[in-house]
């Protein structure tokens, strides 16, 4: 009888076939990649209204986080601060720079400044500040070298998996409490050393168990 | 002397009537077969897809007002969490067991009578699972995050599922069984294919099934993987067939409920779940058989056997029934107790009693082979099974939680507009499939039902 | 059961009616057409926004969010740290102390101030829901002038000049004043004006109670008893555990009298009569079924078998057998107890029966003992509001200034206030609502809530405290002080002036600890010496029993008088007898109703003095004979969204001449039929053991009576070993447990349960974490009544766990049977699988259209559940955790017992629930788990659950078992 298709059709059929399983692992894989937490949102830098560098507040002038983010030894929220508190300096640190104009409207009219919020967590997710602070886990292991930034950036995925990384295995993480905010601080030996001291003498158990952040 | 003889063959006619009749040969059974996918559309045709695709719509239409509003919309409630949604989904899976049954354990059986039917069977068993696949999908609170049942790798959450749950494992017996018979009705239709494929007069239809037939020549060569292919397929499914109702009824088995926490569940189920299918087939394969004129093909020997199955299957049901409410005595538990004796006489009464008449009484009438041969008859008691198994599921799942170990918490189910339609249009988008199937693929096996033939003439 | 009782199913199975043969039967309903609730979902879904709260859990990629910290820095303020304030709710003439969790500002919780005598740390149903009316999105926010919006300053010019002469014409009207400031500012207006006169009128009122105490003492004196001392109480148509204040103390002491740690401990004993069946008649040990108007005759009766007059008593015609046998038993049981029993009569009963109360309770010496007494002004408040209308009608009023209340909807019939307040020529109305009384107002003014003013409130005792305020009011209110400030001139205008000049003796320290503590300095209400005049009354005409059907009005436990119609919480709270919501019904008994020929959910007409009232009718086992209670409150027509046309107006009957009890009512059977929305509707155990009982005497003899023996089961999981940290445990005393719903409110408020509508409700979709299980036990006309609350148990062997596919729902090492919602995506197998049946389906987006200011009442500690998700109680774990992390906070130290209390137990006025670490042997909970009394419910189905309760023991009268 007469061929319908051409000889080669087989091997233009196993192709295809073949084609088609790779594309759509490849597609799987894609998604997989570009919707993972690590690449969706680490980097994160929106611009804040006013230009705040940290770099050089927290890095050059080593100021300690806590001179502005005042409760987060005693709250669930590390506090935006208060206008009131820029102008504690800058009422006689460069008093007419342009750059602070709005610091200073702020504080005149008592309007707030409608800063961006960079790091953000769902609202089922409840990370409290104190808990960890007072444990020992310090600013730099979730937010980074703050003191390097100029403008503000995410640079953990802040996703289940990497908190519970930590959860599983603090030791590295764990600090003295009084070095919390020391961002650069290298210790003399193996922090996991460190940690697991801090954990045997102030009994840490990080919660692994779901109401430990959803409730 | 010799018109006194017997002939052996006679008495074997006496004995196995043939399962192909008309004097039908090779020829005309692949042309009568044929046929039917190349003839022009009948008008009844559409009109019958008509009905039915505009059932298609209203669950298409009812699944999004679902997604969009909530599990609200039906009328589920505390305590009664799952209702016609479950009830339809094991009712659904509980249809697409006859097909494989049919193909598998019937042919490695060497029951030759299955040829006729096997094909429509296990389309038919494709078109139920799909069905029942839609529901334990649809009927959780946040379907878009339906995709959390299967395992797949997560690195941002590192979370897995709960191997624990009966769910869990629903979700792979389903999907292995739709997989596995979806293979397994495709390999046997690959011969057929090809032969519609040359017979195809216009090129369309030449690639269509020229693709389809994946380059079938039906050469010894073809035909030895074809049938090792088709046995191996045939013995992965037979333990599939079992094993799929078995892990539906682990849902209830093993829940702490009154009604669904008994270990009768697993052949109970099967049992009842052949039996529907087998229901389903007749249901099917009589209307095809008037319609398409294929008395020749599927005889009175094939409805006939078929109507036996029931009889036996629904005799084991039956049996389930009363000894269900036997070990509800005997066990002693209040609970227990109290439940059947609820199901008996309690607000669900009514669902109860239309169970055991359409399960257990009516197809008691197939002792009678006049009833066993009258398709009438035959057909109306097929609608009847399905009905009633229907309800068994309802009555499993709601009687048993509307009322269970704290009287305060108890309360009734009444189901919604939203509920029927949700059902109907299930129902629409089987016979929907099943109409296309019927139309453009060959109902019956040729080249199997040729064997038959073969045997037959090769008797004499 | 244990007590072998005989339990039925359901009234109608019981009687076998054809209508439930027909039930049996039945084919599914058309659906649609089944709730004629009269708000369709859609409605009440927007209706219900004034508990709605922040939806979202699924958030989506980075939407800007922004952080505005204040400008200037607020002090001791902590952003994300709760505040707790210390102020006072009123009810009537009644304060309770209570502290107030803010959030940044917004209060959003209510908790009891132990240190208030009245509350003692807890909070009864109308304080915890009250908070709802401070985001109630329908309050009366503006300044209106014939219906149009005006301003303060427009009323004001407009005052001044009004307000100028003596006050000829002038007349006010509020509601009972518990407000030392404002009875201050009230006595410079009168003052101010000579002419004018001040009503004070509440629909619920101790009028007979003063009037009685007048009969007996020649004066009008305010009575407090001491259930702590009482062993014996007789209480006649009196709900001191329900609905007649002050409950809460009343409860606090009469339960602890009721938990016994030993079968060697003694309880008290407690007699009911009444008509309708209340918490106090579920809690008696005995009770008589009584109609309300023959309470009278049952004391003269009780008079007789005390001997109270010596032989001389001209006797009634002498109580029937059983009734009789009752009396002697009763009467030797008080006599037995003479300066340790008490009697009480309810404020519903006349004037008479109050007095011959107070003379018995002198001649049993429970007077100065069980019972004191203190000084107390009245005028009866009926009787003043009667004379306002009548001057009203003959148009001798031309300024009304209304304070609060809603007479126009709930003032007696026969005054017809509604007419004629329009003969009234200029009428000034402040309230928090705009109601039917706002309608026919000249002058409406926006009333501030409690929480938003100053002010100061004294409780039933005396004691004072500040009403301080936890916001700046959030529309244009002022409080009632302020208003009336303004139109007399009084030297202080602001509300904080007013009270603190009030309290000027205060220093300023004193002042400031008196915020802080919630209570004034001065010392509650001095004792009162008094002797009732025996002679005097005896002389006095008893009232006769009540001809025709008796009507019995009374405050609802949802809405008392109607003021909290509009507040969805307590609409949505079943009522704790009936569980009926988003209603009310005429209560009649299972024969009343049989003689009528009505089942529950027909109409029936009633009709008194030439008016009539159309009501669906409710069979209530254990309610008296020939009578009827008509719950107050409902069938509102302006009101906010949530209450408007909700249940049946019966005020209509309540005339001023029968305010509480009505005879020579004519009831017939109705066209039409009406459906309720009941949140159990089974109201029989099924003679299983779920709640285990026994008398004080089976006690004793076998103390471990609650003890089932079951056959050990076995997990085909390996258990977990649950001895190491804290594990959390509960543990309720259902002998002290009264059924109140303080703690389902406490847990709705806490943990931002939302209120799903009356058609949802009749569907079986109430979201309340805790329920009150209510069974009747007994023989239909006259059951005894227990109650079971019913949360989330904390099994060990949890069966919800095992069957949930993507572990939504787990265990924590201390024993909690976790939910974490952003999991779950809804299979609702682990509810199917739940036997206690506790676990709560977000069937639909109860969340929908709220806007900011209701979503301020929500607790920032809880998620709020989208639509699709599971939820359940989980023990307060936020209360948990917050402990937690302060006790790490504060050097690591373990957590002490007592420290963390679930929202339930720190309500509860009967201390009824238990919670803490089992771990720690000495804690109170692991002490009551030692108790016999303590069992598991379904422990044989070794789902080990951690909420255990104490079986109920009752101590009946050996005489009459």
């Amino acid at each position: 009888m007469n061929a319908i298709f051409p000889k080669s059709a087989d091997r233009v059929f196993r192709f295809a076939v073949a084609g088609l399983v790779v594309t759509a692992g490849a597609a799987a894989g894609l998604y997989a990649y570009f919707s993972h937490p690590k690449v969706l949102d680490t980097g994160y830098t929106p611009v804040q209204p006013v230009a705040y560098s940290h770099k050089l507040h927290a890095g050059n002038l080593g100021m300690d986080c806590r001179y502005c983010h005042f409760t987060v030894e005693k709250s669930a929220f590390a506090a935006i601060p208060p206008t009131e508190v820029c102008m504690n300096c800058h009422v006689r640190v460069k008093p007419q720079s342009p750059q602070l104009q709005r610091v200073r409207d702020s504080y005149a009219r008592g309007e707030p400044i409608p800063w961006v919020k960079v790091h953000r967590l769902p609202d089922y997710v409840y990370f409290n500040h104190q808990a960890h602070v007072s444990a020992g886990v310090s600013c730099v292991s979730c937010h980074g070298r703050v003191d390097q930034m100029i403008e503000v950036k995410q640079v953990e995925p802040l996703s289940m998996a990497w908190c519970l990384d930590c959860h599983r295995n603090p030791a590295p993480k764990l600090r003295p409490v009084e070095l919390v905010t020391k961002l650069d601080w290298q210790p003399d030996r193996d922090p996991a050393d460190i940690g697991r001291e801090i954990m045997r003498t102030k009994q840490i158990h990080p919660p692994l168990t779901c109401s430990g952040c959803h409730r | 002397m010799a018109d006194l003889a017997i002939r052996p063959q006679d008495i074997d006619a006496e004995l196995n009537p043939p399962l192909v009749t008309g004097g039908l040969t090779y020829a005309s059974i692949t042309e009568k077969i044929s046929a039917i996918t190349e003839s022009k559309t009948p008008r009844a045709w559409y009109i019958a897809i008509g009905v039915t695709g505009a059932l298609t719509a209203v669950l298409g239409l009812m699944i999004a007002y679902l997604v969009f509003t909530g599990i609200g919309v039906w009328g589920n409630n505390s305590p009664v969490g799952w209702a016609w949604d479950i009830t339809n989904f094991v009712f659904w899976i509980g249809i697409g067991h006859a097909g494989t049954l049919i193909s598998a354990i019937l042919f490695l059986f060497r029951q030759r009578w299955r040829t006729s039917i096997n094909r429509a069977a296990e389309a038919m068993t494709l078109f139920a699972v799909a069905c029942a696949g839609i529901f334990p999908l649809i009927h959780v609170g946040r379907p878009w995050r339906a995709y959390w049942l299967f395992p797949i790798p997560n690195t941002d959450l590192n979370m897995w599922q709960n191997f624990r749950s009966p769910l869990l494992w629903d979700v792979f017996a389903v999907s292995t069984y739709a997989t596995v018979s979806a293979l397994f009705w495709y390999v046997g239709l690959i011969p057929d294919l090809a032969t519609l494929r040359d017979r195809a007069r216009n090129k369309i239809r030449q690639w269509i099934f020229g693709i389809l037939s994946l380059g079938w020549r039906g050469s010894a060569h073809h035909w030895k993987h074809y049938e090792m292919a088709y046995l191996i397929l045939a013995g992965l499914s037979t333990p599939l067939v079992l094993s799929v109702h078995t892990i539906v009824s682990f849902d209830f088995a093993v829940s702490v409920i009154p009604g669904w926490h008994t270990t009768i569940f697993p052949p109970y189920f099967v049992a009842g779940a052949i039996f529907s299918g087998f229901a389903m087939v007749i249901t099917l394969m009589v209307i095809a058989r008037q319609t398409l004129h294929l008395e020749d093909l599927i005889t009175m020997k094939h409805l006939e056997n078929m109507c036996k199955v029931i009889l036996a299957t629904g005799s084991i049901v039956g049996y389930a029934y009363a000894v269900e409410f036997f070990t509800a005595f005997f066990s002693g538990n209040p609970y227990e107790r109290f439940t059947f004796i609820n199901r008996a006489v309690g607000p669900y009464a009514w669902a109860v009693w239309t169970m055991f008449t359409c399960n257990v009484f009516a197809p008691q009438l197939f002792w009678f082979k006049k009833i066993r041969t009258s398709i009438p008859a035959m057909f109306a008691i097929s609608i009847v099974v399905n009905i009633g198994m229907w309800f068994e599921r309802f009555v499993i799942i709601v009687t048993s939680l509307h009322r269970d170990y704290l009287p305060a918490s108890w309360g009734y189910f009444r189901p919604t507009a939203i509920d029927v339609l949700t059902f109907a249009g299930s129902i629409g988008l089987f016979l929907t499939l099943f109409l296309l199937f019927a139309r453009f693929l060959p109902i019956i096996a040729v080249s199997e039902v040729k064997s038959v033939l073969h045997a037959q003439e090769s008797g004499h | 059961m244990r007590t072998g009782k005989t339990y039925w199913r359901s009234l109608d199975e019981l009687a076998r009616t054809p209508e439930f043969e027909q039930w049996l039967h039945r084919e599914f309903p058309e659906n649609a057409s089944e709730w004629t609730g009269k708000a369709s979902r859609r409605n009440l879904l927007k209706l219900m926004a004034a508990s709605f709260g922040l939806a979202g859990l699924v958030a989506c990629r980075r939407p800007v969010e922004r952080i505005l910290p204040a400008a200037k820095g607020v002090e001791e303020y902590v952003p994300g740290n709760p505040m707790y304030y210390a102020t006072a709710f009123s009810l009537g003439a009644a304060a309770y102390g209570l502290h107030v969790e803010a959030h940044d500002g917004r209060p959003t919780k209510i908790e009891g101030n132990p240190q208030h005598p009245a509350s003692r740390g807890a909070a009864g149903s109308f304080a915890q829901a009250s908070i709802l009316g401070l985001y109630d999105p329908d309050r009366a926010k503006w300044v209106r002038k014939d219906g149009r919006r005006s301003s303060w300053e427009e009323f004001e010019k407009f005052a001044a000049g009004r307000f100028a002469g003596q006050g000829a014409g002038l007349r006010f009207l509020s509601g009972e004043i518990g407000s030392p400031s404002l009875e201050a500012v009230k006595k410079h207006a009168l003052q101010r004006f000579p002419q004018a006169r001040w009503v004070e009128f509440e629909p619920v009122s101790q009028d007979e109670p003063m009037a009685g105490a007048q009969l007996a003492f020649g004066q009008p004196v305010r009575a407090h008893y001491h259930f702590e001392k009482a062993d014996v109480i007789l209480a006649l148509d009196c709900d001191f555990l329900g609905l007649d204040a002050p409950t809460l103390s009343y409860t606090r002491e009469f339960a602890r009298r009721r938990k016994i740690g030993t079968p060697q401990d003694r309880m008290n004993r407690l007699y009911v009569a009444e008509a309708n069946y209340s918490l106090t008649g579920a809690a008696a040990d005995h009770r008589l079924r009584l109609r309300a108007s023959e309470v009278a005759a049952l004391l003269a009766e009780l008079a007789a078998e005390l001997k109270v007059f010596g032989e001389t008593l001209r006797v009634l015609p002498a109580a029937s057998g059983a009734r009789r046998k009752w009396l002697a038993a009763v009467a030797r049981d008080l006599a037995a107890h003479k300066g340790r029993c008490l009697v009480l009569a309810g404020p519903r009963q006349p004037a008479v029966v109050h007095a011959w109360v107070h003379l018995i309770n002198q001649l049993l010496g429970n007077a100065g003992a069980t019972v004191t007494y203190t000084a107390a002004t009245w005028t009866p408040q009926t009787q003043a509001l009667k004379e306002l209308a009548s001057e009203m009608a003959a148009g001798q009023v031309s300024t009304l200034v209304i304070l609060g209340g809603n007479p126009v909807y709930n003032a007696p019939a026969d005054l017809d206030f509604a007419s004629h307040i329009k003969k009234v020529e200029c009428v000034i109305r402040h309230g928090l609502e705009e109601d039917e009384t706002a309608a026919l107002a000249h002058w409406t003014l926006p009333e501030a809530h409690y929480l938003e003013t100053w002010g100061d409130a004294r409780a039933w005792d005396g004691t004072c405290s500040i009403q301080q305020p936890l916001v700046a009011p959030i529309y244009e209110g002022r409080s009632a002080a302020e208003v009336v400030a303004l139109l007399s001139g009084y030297p202080h205008r602001r509300a904080y002036d007013i009270v603190r000049n009030f309290w000027s003796a205060l220093s300023e320290p004193q002042w400031r600890k008196a915020l802080h503590d919630g209570v004034t300095p001065t010392p509650p209400s001095a004792e009162l010496k008094v002797t009732a005049d025996a002679r005097r009354i005896q002389g006095l005409p008893l009232p006769p029993p009540a001809t025709g059907v008796e009507i019995n009005f009374q405050p609802d436990a949802g809405v008392w008088d109607g003021r909290f119609a509009n507040n969805g919480w307590l609409q949505e709270a079943p009522d704790p007898m009936t569980k009926l919501t988003w209603d009310n019904a005429a209560l009649l008994s299972p024969a009343t109703a049989r003689s009528l020929g009505v089942n529950t959910g027909d109409m029936i007409s009633i009709q008194r003095e030439g008016r009539e009232l159309k009501i669906p009718a409710m069979i209530l086992p254990g309610h008296a004979d020939n009578s009827i209670t008509l719950p107050l409150g409902y069938g509102r027509t302006r009101c906010g969204r949530v209450g408007r046309g909700v249940g049946h107006n019966v005020y209509p009957l309540r005339t001023s001449g029968a305010m509480s009890i009505a005879a020579g009512g004519k009831v017939s059977k109705a066209p039409g039929r009406y459906k309720f929305s009941l949140t159990q509707d089974h109201h029989s155990m099924e003679g299983r053991p779920i709640v285990r009982e026994a008398t004080l005497e089976e006690y004793r003899k076998h103390p471990h009576f609650a003890h089932e023996p079951h056959q050990e089961l076995f997990s085909l999981y390996p258990e977990h070993s649950y001895d190491k940290g804290n594990q959390w445990g509960m543990v309720v005393d259902l002998n002290a447990c009264i059924g109140c719903n303080a703690c389902l409110l406490a847990c709705q408020a806490e943990n931002n349960i939302p209120i799903v509508g009356k058609k949802e409700v009749a569907r079986g979709r109430e979201m309340h974490w805790i329920r009150l299980d209510r069974y009747f036990s007994g023989p239909e006309e006259d059951p005894e009544v227990v109650y079971q609350p019913m949360a989330c148990q904390q099994c060990e062997n949890a069966p919800c766990e095992n069957v949930c596919p993507v572990a939504a729902t787990a265990h924590s090492p201390e024993g909690l049977n976790e939910m974490a919602y952003n999991r779950c995506i809804g299979t609702r197998y682990c509810a199917n699988n739940c036997p206690y049946k506790v676990r709560r389906f977000n069937f639909l987006e109860w969340h929908k259209d709220i806007d900011q200011l209701q979503r301020m009442q929500f607790n920032p500690d809880v998620t709020v559940r989208m639509r699709g998700v599971m939820e359940k109680c989980n023990y307060c774990v936020q209360r948990i955790q917050e402990a937690k992390i302060k006790a790490k906070a504060e050097g690591r130290r373990p957590i002490r017992d007592g420290e963390i209390l679930t929202a339930c137990q720190q309500t509860c006025p009967a201390e009824a629930i238990v919670f803490g670490n089992i771990n720690d042997p000495n804690s109170k909970v692991s002490q009551l788990r030692k108790q016999d009394r303590n069992y598991a419910v379904l422990a044989e189905l070794n789902v080990k659950p951690r909420t255990t309760y104490l079986a109920k023991v009752r101590n009946p009268n050996p005489e009459l078992v």
